[in-house]
């Protein structure tokens, strides 16, 4: 029973249940939520019946995405490994680079406690600090559970806005750093290293049975990892949702607040959280009157700007570059905050 | 005797591997002898990106995650 083709074909046939199970739940999201509070005896005309509805709602919603999303990444991760990722960005320049390497970003596995071997690895094998830096910014920034939750509660335009406006921070932040020739601040050790070549780490033969265990494997690690800030995250949406009166946040983090945008990313950059923890409570805001542009500015700082991050890189990088950095990617999401806020 | 190395900068999935690698040798009844390499410069040398990775005599075997349980036995055979 456990030859290649036996094990392919359990997962096939396992997919063949679960995918139409998925579909069919995820179509009836609304009736579920609906019979949940009139199952508590609630009504959605009371602010409790709102709030747990909405959490009934949500809940499923969410989890049912990220699990599919993440599952579909783990396998996308079994195609791209970041030797694969570092041997087709070597050699490239300033420009076609960075969008290669930001695109990339969203791909490529990565995990910010290996962010500083990943940063030396791609300047060892020539790749420009400017391109490396687009990496560096896209792929925590833009990533699969973000993009996952964003679909779920705003729909795929905002998605894609996201999707391109985070590649776009990432590509200009990477450019901008590599014409300041910031190559001197760097650590002495780190110029001075010479990295051993690249580990080939073959991933071009492994057997489909293998790839959908990974896929599953990834959704143990993700969505094992994230569920507790993502039901703490409806929860307190949910509050918000049923108790908060409408309008509310329009006073202070509504489009004409010139100074919300600058106060969502200063607000970011102490908090780490991930995406997950974050969108629902967006949600909440958003329902209440905050401008997308602010709170989408407030969610790129929480994930792109934090201060652990800063200080994993700071073994590598001189101050300087790490303001820097920073400097340039809080720019880009300023400018990302206040072009959505009047376009929308 | 093998010589294991970890390499990894003390995340937890370097720990873990640590101890799977420990556990394996045990059940293997394999003498090794374990290091775990935590300096950047190190670890950058063997050519690894992304970690925890797994050196076997000098020999990069695994990079970029916990590896599972017959893989390590494999390396220690």
């Amino acid at each position: 029973m456990n030859t290649p083709d036996s094990r392919l074909a359990r997962w096939l046939l396992g997919l063949a249940v679960v995918v139409p199970a998925w579909v069919l739940i995820y179509g009836h999201l609304t009736q579920f939520a609906d019979a949940m509070i009139s199952l508590f005896g609630l009504s959605r005309e009371t602010r409790l019946g709102e709030a747990v509805h909405f959490f009934f709602y949500d809940t499923p919603k969410v989890l049912l995405l990220l699990t599919a999303v993440v599952f579909l990444m783990g396998i996308i991760h079994t195609f791209v490994s970041p030797e694969r990722t570092r041997a087709v960005l070597s050699g490239r320049r300033l420009g076609f680079g960075n969008v290669l390497a930001a695109s990339l970003g969203i791909v490529t596995p990565f995990c910010s406690c290996s962010a500083v071997p990943l940063f030396i690895g791609f300047l060892s094998a020539g790749i420009p600090l400017g391109v490396t830096f687009s990496f560096l910014i896209s792929a925590p920034m833009v990533n699969e559970v973000a993009l996952a939750l964003l679909f779920g509660m705003f729909g795929w335009q905002v998605a894609a806005l996201y999707l391109f406006l985070g590649l776009l921070v990432a590509i200009v932040a990477g450019m901008v750093i590599g014409h300041l020739k910031m190559e001197p601040y760097l650590e002495d050790w780190v110029r001075a290293i010479q990295a051993g070549s690249a580990v080939p780490v073959d991933h071009a033969g492994l057997p489909w049975a293998e790839r959908f265990a990974a896929g599953w494997a990834h959704v143990k690690e993700i969505v094992g990892k994230v569920w507790p800030y993502i039901l703490a995250g409806i929860a307190l949406g949910a509050g918000i949702h049923g108790y908060v009166p409408e309008d509310f946040m329009a006073s202070f983090m509504g489009k004409d607040v010139w100074w919300a945008v600058p106060a969502a990313v200063l607000l970011g950059v102490p908090m780490y959280t991930n995406a997950a923890g974050v969108i629902p409570i967006v949600e909440a805001l958003i329902g209440k009157g905050a401008a997308l542009g602010t709170v989408l500015a407030f969610m790129m700082s929480v994930i792109a700007l934090s201060a652990p991050e800063m200080i994993i890189l700071r073994k590598a990088l001189k101050p300087r570059l790490i303001a820097t950095f920073a400097g340039v990617v809080a720019t880009g999401i300023l400018l990302v905050g206040y072009v959505f806020n009047a376009v929308l | 005797m093998k010589s294991v190395k970890v390499l990894g900068s003390g995340c937890a999935k370097c720990h873990a591997t640590v101890d799977l690698v420990k556990q394996a040798a045990a059940d293997a009844g394999v003498a090794i002898e374990l290091e775990k390499v935590e300096d950047m410069a190190a670890i950058v040398g063997y050519g690894v990106m992304s970690t925890p990775a797994v050196v076997v005599d000098g020999k990069v075997v695994h990079a970029g995650g916990v590896p599972d349980k017959a893989k390590i036995a494999g390396w220690l055979a």
